[in-house]
């Protein structure tokens, strides 16, 4: 994918209007709120969550074993299975299923795979209809715009916004804004698609090597009512999804919910396991960079991700920048140690999108160590050369500030000197951190100067 | 030389990029726990009812099918689809309809659920419980499900204890709980997404 703007030029476009900022920041941090409730409500959170990293990190060190069990079971249930390398591959899949049949009308329900994989344009240019069911994708497909969230993907839009686009594009009302109004559109409409599609494609949230079954979880009902009227359904899955048992659903649907929106389930927890009577059943298994990211030692447990958005919606970045700052198909604090496997040159700023202040770890259900990648990355990004100047030059900088004692103590105090007595000094354009950020006052003495006090 | 196959070549880079580090599956996935966020105890029919109710559906106690009746007949349904052989309510004969398109008129669905879930109010349903069409809870515009109170499990690991057996054979299934919902506007709750509108159940 390619973009123009690095995520510290599109927050700026997105920081133009502030008390737009302010209530994304809030939508955001609400939703954090109503996750922390539903977690403390339940006294063996943690061991939950324990288990979940375990039986994810199980998964990881017995990935092709677990995939070709569910393989063999899929298929003796009467499902076709297929392997993707890349996107590409993925792409052609779906589309030679479409031209076998004839086909020209799909209805999709949210799979942040096949929009990694490009899979509507591509479809699009192929003389097929594809429309997106989620309410929430509908609204920003129709607005030729990309999810901004992987959990709640029009959350940057105001209910006015939605209200024009659907005046344009369903002829609603000019000026209505009710949500309620507006949802009853979009339902007469969809239900319109949901009856004339041929085909439907949705995403996995978890597939069972034990049984050959597969799990999607919804509120609205979207995946279900596509793939049980279509004469054919098509399931797309990144490998990692795979679970080895039965018994470890229990896990990770009482964790998923809660810490994605706070609710105890969500409304809709399909377990698919073999085609209706009549029925063809597709799942694809996709690669795409997975394989690579296994590999790397520092960043193959991104891949335990359940993408329940819960890093995201706690990150002091993301709900200050939006959802499309991060110029790939999963933005937030997870997309930032994703993005650069895929394409470092590309996603080289991302890493820098964080303060590392660890809040996506502490709420992470699977335990993903995600600000401690994101450390790392910028490590990598910087030791390849794909780092920016001004970035390359503050790194350097800090190494040998931190390799070396004495500097470190001399700079920390110049430092607090330069903050009393000139903070402008820091807070110029070339520091994008003091953007938007009052500096605290320093402190006269360093912890160790006051500590070599106190010992006198 | 033959060219590998795309599932030759995936399977064989994880092969040689996994961890080799070996993490044992945790057992014993169950805790006891009913727990809410006060301490007062219920049973786990009350519980599932709270919880119901928290997340935009009904339950209600019935003695007996004479009462279901007499409350479902006090709305009229235009197209009622009724799966309970023991209940006398009228309606469509879902034998008689072939193609799952022609539910889409369905005002209102009554079917049994098979288990319910206290922790979530989540009730599960499978293939026995559509009459051959799968869509059936979905399409419907409202729902209504009886639930035997017996049915009611604690948690999601004692419910997944119960169907472990029946997931090795069934075609789907599903854990269904609330009507539809979405709050993809502005993050306000609205029901009746795509799904139901409404869904109640009866506790016997
Ligand atoms: S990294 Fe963790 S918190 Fe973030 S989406 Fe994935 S599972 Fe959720």
């Amino acid at each position: 994918m390619t973009h123009s703007l690095t995520h510290s030029q599109a927050s700026d476009t997105f920081n133009k209007d502030e008390s737009r900022v302010d209530w994304h920041d809030e939508s955001l941090w609400f939703i954090r709120q109503k996750r922390d409730k539903a977690a403390f409500a339940i006294p063996e959170w943690e061991e939950l969550r324990e288990s979940a990293s375990q039986i994810k990190e199980n998964v990881l060190a017995n990935m092709d074993t677990y995939l070709l069990e569910f393989e063999q079971k899929a298929q003796k249930n009467g499902i076709h299975v297929h392997w993707a390398t890349d996107a590409a591959e993925h792409n052609t899949l779906v589309l030679e299923i479409m031209q076998k049949h004839n086909f020209k009308k799909i209805v999709k329900s949210k799979s942040m795979l096949t929009e990694e994989c490009h899979l509507n344009p591509f479809l699009e240019k192929n003389g097929i209809e594809v429309i997106d069911t989620d309410l929430g994708e509908r609204i920003v497909q129709l607005r030729n715009e990309p999810p901004s969230h992987i959990v709640l993907p029009a959350i940057h839009l105001k209910k006015q916004d939605v209200g024009d686009t659907f005046h344009e594009y369903l002829g609603t009302e000019k000026g209505a804004s009710d949500p309620q109004y507006l949802t009853e559109a979009a339902r007469q409409h969809l239900r319109g698609k949901f009856i004339a599609a041929d085909l439907a494609i949705t995403g996995v949230n978890f597939a069972i090597a034990e049984t050959g079954g597969f799990v999607v979880c919804t509120n609205e009902g979207n995946a279900d009512m596509g793939a049980h009227l279509a004469k054919v359904h098509i399931a797309c899955m990144g490998f990692e999804k795979i679970i080895p048992k039965i018994e470890n659903l229990g896990i990770f649907l009482r964790l998923l919910a809660r810490s994605a929106t706070g609710q105890p389930i969500t409304t809709y927890s399909s377990h698919f396991q073999k085609p209706r009577a009549g029925q063809e059943m597709h799942i694809i298994i996709v690669d795409n960079g997975r394989s690579t990211q296994l590999g790397r030692a520092d960043f193959r447990n991104s891949l335990k991700c359940i993408r329940c958005g819960a890093c995201m919606n706690t990150c002091p970045v993301y709900r200050r920048s939006g959802g499309h700052s991060y110029h790939n198909a999963v933005a937030g604090p997870i997309g930032i140690i994703l993005a650069p496997n895929l394409d470092m040159k590309q996603n080289n700023d991302l890493p820098f999108a964080s303060t590392l202040c660890g809040s996506c770890t502490n709420v992470c259900p699977v335990k993903i160590n995600i600000h401690e990648q994101i450390w790392k990355w910028r490590q990598i990004v910087t030791q390849e050369g794909y780092a920016g100047f001004e970035k390359t030059q503050g790194i350097k900088l800090m190494n040998t500030v931190l390799s070396k004692p004495k500097v470190y103590r001399f700079v920390g105090k110049m430092g607090r000197e330069i903050m009393r007595f000139a903070p402008f000094a820091v807070n110029n354009s070339l520091n994008k951190w003091f953007k938007n950020r009052e500096m605290p006052d320093a402190p006269k003495e360093s912890f160790r100067e006051w500590y070599m006090k106190q010992k006198m | 030389m033959t060219k590998m196959t795309s599932r030759e070549q995936i399977l064989a880079k994880i092969r040689v990029n996994k961890p080799s580090e070996k993490v044992v599956l945790p057992t014993n996935l169950d805790w006891e726990n009913t727990a809410f966020d006060d301490n007062i105890q219920r049973s786990a029919s009350q519980r599932f009812a709270e919880v119901l109710k928290s997340i935009g559906g009904e339950a209600i106690e019935a003695a007996d099918f004479d009462f279901i009746k007499k409350e479902i007949d006090t709305i009229h349904y235009h197209h009622v689809i009724n799966l309970l052989p023991n209940l006398e309510i009228q309606g469509k004969d879902i034998r008689e309809i072939s193609d799952a398109h022609d539910l889409a008129s369905v005002d209102l669905a009554i079917i049994e659920g098979k288990m319910g879930v206290a922790e979530n109010g989540a009730i599960w349903l499978d293939e026995s419980c559509f009459g051959g069409h799968r869509v059936l809870p979905f399409i419907t515009q409202h729902l209504i499900i009886v639930l035997k109170k017996e049915n009611i499990v604690s948690n999601m690991h004692k419910a997944y204890k119960r169907i472990q057996s029946d997931l090795f054979s069934i075609g789907f299934g599903l854990f269904l709980a609330g009507p539809s919902k979405t709050a993809d506007i502005e993050q306000s709750l609205v029901i009746g997404a795509h799904g139901a509108r409404s869904l109640r159940v009866y506790l016997v």
